[in-house]
């Protein structure tokens, strides 16, 4: 027999023609999130350092930019307003988040969905609803000024509207934070008689700490990105989300504009790389054996939390509530009776009709097309093997998303598509690419979502069905799609509601054909039209209200058609 | 040299570098056909990777793979031929037993009757011929293995791979899976190898083991082989419990631990070496002394009088330490029968003669 010797190259296992689909499709997924997310972001970042002919300007720009005095102004107000709002919404969201993961308060749930409705309306629902509350013809204009603020409009309205505003999302993450406790910890302190403030500074607090850091810098991001409320709200005070607006809508200066965004990409980077180092980190926290933490009752405890979530869930009502009160006024503040004139004007005058049907559209397409997309592509990057070359790049972009600001993103998409000599220029003021720009914005929470309900299947299915030669699609179609149906319904649901109220990517994208009734409230608002702006919020909120019910049934079918097994004894 | 049979899996010169860290080296290895192998080892040792790169699962930095005649080395998974089990069962948890057992018969395009036909039979085989209706969740831990293991078996594979199948599972059930997977291997004659950590496991179901450490191979032999003649001090102390005693070599045959001159038949090495002497516990035999029993044993070098250090009770059978003579300090560990020692009224400080089984001691250099 012969000798069978070492080859000195490294073996490469051939490639099956089923994987070579899958490599495939990777590729697919990766070129598309090249073409619609990386291609826009490297043209801003290319169109700030070029002057106005196209020519290399390094950095001239930014030093014209802080040559501006008004602009500069700008930068600072964005970042004192993001500053003070984070450190009011953040212990505030703390405390409602204890009394709801560590208290034994009644009616949790209630609470918790009175503390998330803000996540229903666009943004700008808060601005609108303070107008009515502290406004020039507001319900309660001499109690603010009598502690001092002469007017709503500027920094103070901005301020209160974020918190609203902002208050649900650093809630869910600090709700998570604090319910990935482990029991064992307390039953030892417990165990040692310690006090229970001793409890909270050496257990809690530094449980929740990522959380924490993680909900200060979604607050920031979220604040200084945003555009609705200082749009609606802001009058005079300018922020760097109304300046590029102005910069590149108003004064077409797309390279100060390109500037600006730069700014804005910046802190929103910075906290998506603090808030991946800090999930690696809060992740291994939680062993495998740790028991979660479940409250005990304690009367004076549960009452104070009580009484406070009470508080805030009256505030919460009060400012949705006067959207809704006003939005029915006949003639604010002179006829308070009840008309649908704000609706019907809306809807007639403002020709909403187009923009909600156009905004159904693009809802109803970017939670089918985006969740499948999402899917695909995470399935590909969690089960798949190979094409190694391929998937460091798709995991960036699958992230990214998360870190660029929507104005930022919407920015890009003119730069990169209104191009004559991009090939994907008859894109351009099509529904199309509102869909596109929409999936690319709230990519990275469904690829997160997918990805964790894809963690949670066994790791072999796949190389099991390999040694029984079934083909990876098959395996799929057959086991892991309907495993994973509760998880699809969420992020189509997160796709629906969020393309629903986005106003920040696609301001800069509609075309007369294809407004949204996002936008259309932007414009009502700018008329002077502010009932009908709020009837529209209002129409919008009732929209994801109905669509959120809708799934929640869609999910119970779901639920008893495809886990049927989960339950059965 | 001429070999008796082609081997039915023939490994040559695997090597896996993870990094710089080497998981395997220069693995080299013939299964014979229907033979059932074990890869036994501590966790790290590359047994489970040494299995996935059979499998195709994982791909080897270097060396070749003859499955049957066939070089599978850069083959796919799915253009190999094997069956596999794994740990964690891997069952489809949304599809009916029934489902999981035919799933790799349909995509063989065979008849809806025949496959029918082909999941009964395999039912009726793992003894679980009603359970084709149940979904996975509502079987017990050591039925759904079963259930992995007709589904492994379903398209009759020439090799069947086990990666640590009995492992999740409870003590019971597991030592009776196990003889219940030795049966049907025999039954059916289909090549095994099993990755375990379980010495036991590996003792009573192999016909060969395959013992690793670091990523090299440190000894293939019969169980029995393994357990006798263990080849390296890695292998003696993994496998079964065993004394080990610092000792020099006297002379051929006979070694010198402690103050004691030991007859030791397989010593070979130079007279003056340091070595390490291993001795399994069953191989010193133990007697109580009697009255009349002399002081001394002049004349058998191997008997040593000894005295109970502590008893660990483990049921029928006691490890009892015991402090013996000129020995230096080293203890020794013997079984006893928990009878033996009610009998004899033995307790901890009670004396013993011990004689020490020559032919079975092994020594390798310290």
């Amino acid at each position: 027999m012969a000798a069978v010797l070492d080859s000195a190259a490294p073996v490469r296992q051939r490639v099956h023609w089923t994987d070579r689909t899958g490599h495939l499709a990777l590729a697919a997924i990766a070129l598309a999130l090249a073409a619609f997310l990386a291609g826009p972001l490297i043209a801003i970042l290319a169109q700030s350092v070029e002057d106005s002919r196209g020519e290399f300007a390094g950095l001239d720009n930014f030093f014209a930019y802080f040559g501006t005095p008004a602009l500069a102004q700008s930068l600072w107000n964005s970042v004192w307003v993001a500053l003070l709002v984070t450190a009011i919404v953040l212990p505030a969201a703390f405390l409602f988040a204890c009394a709801i993961a560590r208290s034994c308060m009644p009616a949790k749930a209630v609470f918790r969905t009175i503390a998330l409705t803000p996540l229903l309306a666009p943004s700008l629902l808060s601005a609108i609803s303070f107008i009515y509350w502290f406004g020039n013809q507001g319900v309660l204009k001499d109690w603010m000024q009598a502690l001092g603020i002469e007017q709503i409009y500027g920094a103070p309205g901005i301020v209160l509207s974020q918190i609203f505003s902002v208050f649900p999302h650093v809630l869910m993450i600090l709700v998570t934070a604090l319910s990935l406790a482990d029991a064992r910890l307390y039953e030892a302190a417990d165990a040692l008689g310690t006090s229970r403030a001793r409890k909270f500074f050496t257990i809690t607090l530094p449980g929740a700490k990522y959380g924490v850091a993680s909900a200060a810098m979604v607050s920031f991001t979220l604040v200084i990105t945003d555009f609705g409320i200082p749009k609606v709200i802001g009058g005079n005070f300018n922020v760097l989300a109304t300046d590029v607006f102005q910069l590149v809508i108003g004064q077409q200066d797309f390279q100060k504009g390109a500037v600006v965004a730069v700014f804005l990409l910046a802190p929103a980077l910075l906290s998506f790389v603090v808030d991946r180092f800090v999930q690696k980190k809060q992740t291994s926290m939680l062993t495998a054996r740790a028991v979660p933490y479940a409250p005990k009752p304690r009367r004076g405890f549960d009452l104070a939390m009580t009484a406070y979530c009470l508080a805030v869930a009256l505030l919460m009502c009060a400012v949705l509530g006067m959207a809704i009160f006003a939005s029915f006024v006949k003639f604010w503040p002179y006829d308070l009776s009840f008309s649908l004139r704000h609706y019907v004007f809306g809807i007639i005058d403002g020709e909403v009709n187009v923009a909600f049907l156009n905004s159904l559209k693009l809802a109803f397409l970017t939670a089918t097309a985006g969740t499948a997309v999402v899917f695909v592509g995470a399935y590909l990057m969690e089960k798949t093997h190979g094409a190694d070359w391929l998937r460091p790049g798709v995991q960036l972009l699958a992230l990214l998303p998360m870190a660029v600001p929507g104005l930022v993103l919407g920015l890009g998409y003119i730069f990169f598509f209104n191009a004559p000599q991009n090939p994907l220029n008859f894109l351009y003021h099509s529904l199309a690419i509102l869909v596109l720009c929409t999936v690319v914005h709230f990519y990275t929470t469904g690829h997160l979502t997918a990805v964790t309900a894809l963690k949670a299947l066994d790791a072999e299915f796949e190389s099991v069905s390999a040694s029984l030669k079934v083909p990876f699609w098959k395996t799929f179609w057959r086991v892991t799609l309907p495993i994973c149906t509760p998880a699809l319904v969420d992020i189509s649901r997160y796709f629906f509601i969020n393309a629903m109220t986005t106003i920040s990517a696609v301001v800069f994208l509609y075309a007369p054909e294809t407004r949204l009734v996002s936008i259309t409230i932007l414009n009502l608002d700018e008329a002077g039209e502010i009932g009908a702006a709020a009837a529209m919020a209002v129409l919008i909120a009732a929209t994801s209200l109905a669509v959120c019910i809708l799934y929640l049934g869609i999910g119970w079918l779901v639920e008893r058609r495809t886990q049927a097994w989960r339950n059965l004894k | 040299m001429t070999q008796a049979r082609e081997p039915f899996l023939r490994l040559r010169g695997i090597r896996k570098q993870f990094g710089s860290f080497a998981a395997l080296r220069d693995i080299r290895l013939d299964v014979q056909q229907g033979e059932f192998v074990c890869f036994l080892g501590p966790s790290g040792c590359g047994k489970t990777t040494l299995l996935r790169i059979i499998a195709g699962l994982e791909v080897q930095s270097a060396g070749t793979i003859h499955q049957a005649g066939r070089d599978i080395s850069a083959l796919a998974p799915a253009r190999r031929d094997y069956g596999i089990v794994f740990q964690s069962y891997a069952l489809f948890p949304n599809l009916t037993i029934f489902d999981n057992v035919a799933y790799g018969l349909v995509n063989r395009h065979a008849g809806r009757d025949a496959i029918a036909a082909r999941v009964a039979e395999l039912l009726r085989l793992i003894g679980l011929p009603e359970a084709g209706d149940k979904y996975p969740s509502q079987l017990s831990g050591g039925e759904q293995q079963r259930i992995a293991l007709a589904r492994a078996l379903a398209t009759s594979p020439g090799l069947l791979l086990l990666d640590e199948p009995l492992s999740a599972l409870d003590a019971i059930v597991r030592v009776h899976l196990r003889q219940e997977i030795r049966a049907l291997q025999q039954r059916l004659g289909v090549t095994t190898i099993m990755v375990t950590h379980d010495q036991e496991e590996a003792l009573s179901m192999a016909d060969r083991i395959v013992v690793m450490n670091h990523g090299v191979i440190d000894q293939i032999g019969t169980p029995m082989e393994i357990y006798r003649d263990p080849a390296s001090p890695f292998v003696a102390d993994f496998v079964g419990r065993v004394n080990m005693l610092a000792a020099t070599v006297e002379s051929a045959g006979r070694v010198r631990i402690g103050a004691r001159s030991v007859a030791c038949a397989s010593c070979n090495a130079p007279a003056g070496r340091k070595v390490r002497a291993y001795l399994r516990p069953e191989d010193i035999v133990a007697r109580p002394i009697a009255a009349g029993d002399p002081n001394t044993v002049a004349g058998d070098p191997n008997v040593i009088d000894a005295k109970i250090e502590k008893i660990e009770f483990l049921g029928s059978y006691c490890l009892v330490r015991v402090a013996a003579e000129g020995l230096e300090g080293q203890p020794l560990t013997v079984y006893l029968s928990l009878n033996f020692l009610a009998e004899q009224g033995l307790q901890a400080g009670s004396p013993l003669r011990l004689r020490i089984l020559a032919e079975r001691m092994r020594v390798f250099d310290a």
